[in-house]
């Protein structure tokens, strides 16, 4: 097992530097004059210029500039944002509780009821339910989520009134966030209302964002439960004459659960992909809305410390998961 | 002759590959649906000029956000109704549906071509050259897929042609790791051997003998991959970075319709329904293609 973790964290660092290589690359690929980027001000003076550039470290060598870069990022200096001023990490980790409060309920949503849809579809598997629910999962994989957002806010704060249209709470609600995260800071505050008003806020982007990863674990689920059901020892349970709900819950799921649990790590791009789109279209104050803001700003700094973060967090995940996926199969752990 | 011998001898004939591979293809009965939408929805594309009601950017301005027919102040000159600058909808629908077509094949096109180049290559040459690009579209997955298009975009600046070139980086990486591992197992059986003592070059080796047995997988992602083009170009266009107004993209459209979002349920929902159908009808025939192509990755 040891081996396995330290290969695996081996495969990670090339990418991880490859990645710091590419945020590195970006600001210098954008056309235009790099200091002017990253000052955020037009028509400089050749003096000042000049001063911004030795400041910038922009008159050094490649390597030296790459070296420096490197050096912030691993002290967690990824410079600051044009606009506010404020160091990006702080900018970042501000807003990041909200993407992963959306998220975590998007992907929790997206198991709860894409499991056991995937189980019941693979058992039963041709019958009219098995049809349905794979057609409606078809159609989910397929839909774009920001039209589908939209949608729902036609219908559900439109016409029924039920929910609100965007951000996290209630105006009528203030306090001060001690975990960044709306659900837990609203019970905190126990401020009667608060935390209904928060959930009320969060339902519609949570089944917005939760949609694509819903379709594709209900069909993993049961395309991984249609292999299992095939194999010999679960027609030997059958044979010892365990109940069907035994041989289902015991004996098969936990052997289709492990490519499914691959695949719902696997959401985690699919998440940052679609909180980009979900937060836009409910004004979401997360990580997503605040790259486009940058990026229409043309905040470049902030840009480049986000997508670094970002991608750095899409790779520890997928790291974890190669990691759990390992500990629970030993056929992958024992390959070399 | 005789004709019992003929008799014996016809079945032996082989269907021809086209013929085999329309009958697996159409033992799925959603996958003919989804090519026959596909198929309409090129002809719309097609024939727009002609078909279509209107002008898709000729603003009626006694019309600003007209309903569709069938709502109460709604008429038959603008079936779909019109959006807030009283441009016929589903004529923009019609227009739009030769730049998502165009989108999808574009960026196929792209990103299947160098893929295939850099798969093949790292295939034949292994080594430090396969570690390299394997490494790079290593680096190009770890990135959100969305998320590098925005980032793509943010560097060459926003528009169609840049969204299009942004999505096919997207996509090489999937197509990069599909034909180096076929093109691997290729190149190991007995007719590259023969291949080469015939005095093949790597030309020729890697693209008449090798790269047609390749093909099944690579034509499955690419179908996947035009449905994901389209969805992926809608959801730029949605955020601004993609096609820019007034052109008459879908996900360009639905930007456009956001802010009537509560107002004006027509001019949000019409564009959205053209993208789904189009996606669905080619995931649909995906599943099918896949079936047909490639009895290894069958479905269960």
């Amino acid at each position: 097992m040891f081996r396995f973790v330290i290969t695996r964290i081996g495969l990670v660092i090339p990418t991880f530097i490859g990645i710091t290589l590419l945020t590195f690359a970006m600001i210098r690929l954008v056309p235009g004059d790099p200091v002017e980027l990253m000052v955020g001000e037009r028509g400089l003076s050749a003096e000042r210029h000049a001063e911004m550039l030795h400041e910038l470290g922009l008159d050094r060598p490649l390597l030296v500039q790459y070296g420096e870069y490197i050096g912030g990022v691993l002290h967690g200096d990824l410079g600051r944002s044009i606009v506010t001023k404020r160091p990006v990490v702080t900018e970042f980790f501000t807003l990041f509780p909200a993407t992963v409060e959306l998220s975590v309920c998007a992907l929790i949503f997206a198991v709860l009821v894409g499991l056991p849809v995937g189980i019941i579809a693979g058992v039963r598997r041709g019958s009219v339910f098995d049809h349905t629910v794979m057609s409606i999962a078809l159609t989910g994989y397929s839909m774009p989520i920001f039209w589908w957002g939209l949608l729902l806010i036609i219908f559900f704060s439109g016409i029924l009134g039920w929910t609100p249209v965007s951000g996290r709470l209630s105006l009528t609600y203030f306090f001060e966030p001690k975990t960044g995260f709306m659900l837990i800071d609203s019970l905190l505050d126990g401020e009667p209302g608060a935390f209904k008003s928060a959930v009320s806020h969060l339902v519609l982007p949570t089944v917005v964002l939760g949609t694509i990863p819903l379709a594709v674990i209900a069909r993993q689920t049961r395309s991984a439960m249609l292999e299992v059901l095939g194999e010999d020892y679960v027609r030997t349970a059958r044979a010892k004459g365990l109940t069907p709900w035994r041989v289902v819950a015991i004996h098969a799921l936990r052997n289709a659960l492990i490519p499914v649990i691959t695949v719902i790590g696997l959401q985690v791009g699919v998440l940052f992909s679609g909180a980009v789109l979900t937060e836009t279209i409910f004004s979401w104050p997360g990580i997503g809305k605040w790259l486009i803001d940058s990026i229409s700003r043309r905040d470049y700094p902030s840009v480049q410390g986000g997508i670094l973060l970002i991608a750095t967090t899409v790779i520890l995940v997928n790291l974890a998961v190669d990691l759990v996926y390992g500990l629970i199969n030993p056929r992958i752990r024992h390959r070399r | 002759m005789t004709a019992s011998a003929e008799a014996v001898k016809a079945p032996v004939a082989r269907p021809s590959p086209l013929a085999d591979f329309w009958h697996s293809f159409s033992e799925n009965r959603g996958a003919v649906v989804g090519l026959f939408i596909f198929l309409l929805v090129c002809i719309v594309a097609l024939t727009a000029n002609w078909i279509a009601p209107h002008l898709p950017d000729e603003q009626y301005r006694d019309h600003l956000l007209a309903p569709p027919f069938w709502q109460a102040g709604g008429s038959l000159a603008f079936p779909l109704g019109t959006d807030a600058v009283g441009r016929d909808i589903l004529a923009r629908i019609m227009f739009g549906a030769r730049y998502s077509l165009a989108i999808g094949l574009i960026v196929v096109t792209l990103s299947l071509t160098v893929g295939i180049a850099l798969g093949l290559i790292a295939a034949y040459f292994r080594g430090a050259t396969e570690i390299a690009i394997m490494r790079l579209m290593d680096i190009l997955l770890a990135l959100p897929s969305l998320l590098l298009a925005v980032v793509i975009v943010a560097i060459l600046g926003p528009g169609l042609f840049n969204a299009m070139l942004a999505i096919s980086v997207v996509y090489l990486p999937h197509l990069v790791r599909l034909a180096r591992a076929s093109a691997i197992i290729e190149l190991s059986k007995d007719y590259v051997t023969a291949s080469r003592v015939c005095g093949a070059g790597a030309l020729r080796l890697m693209v008449i003998a090798v790269l047609p047995n390749c093909m099944a997988p690579l034509i499955v992602q690419a179908t996947l991959s035009f449905s994901n083009a389209i969805l992926d170009a809608a959801a730029l266009g949605f955020l601004g970075m993609g096609a820019q107004p007034p052109t008459p993209e879908w996900g360009t459209m639905l930007a456009e319709a956001r802010e009537f979002v509560l107002r004006a349920w027509w001019v949000v929902t019409f564009p959205g329904v053209a993208i789904l159908v189009t996606v669905l009808a080619l995931n649909i025939m995906g599943d099918g293609l896949r079936d047909a192509l490639d009895p290894k990755l069958r479905r269960q």
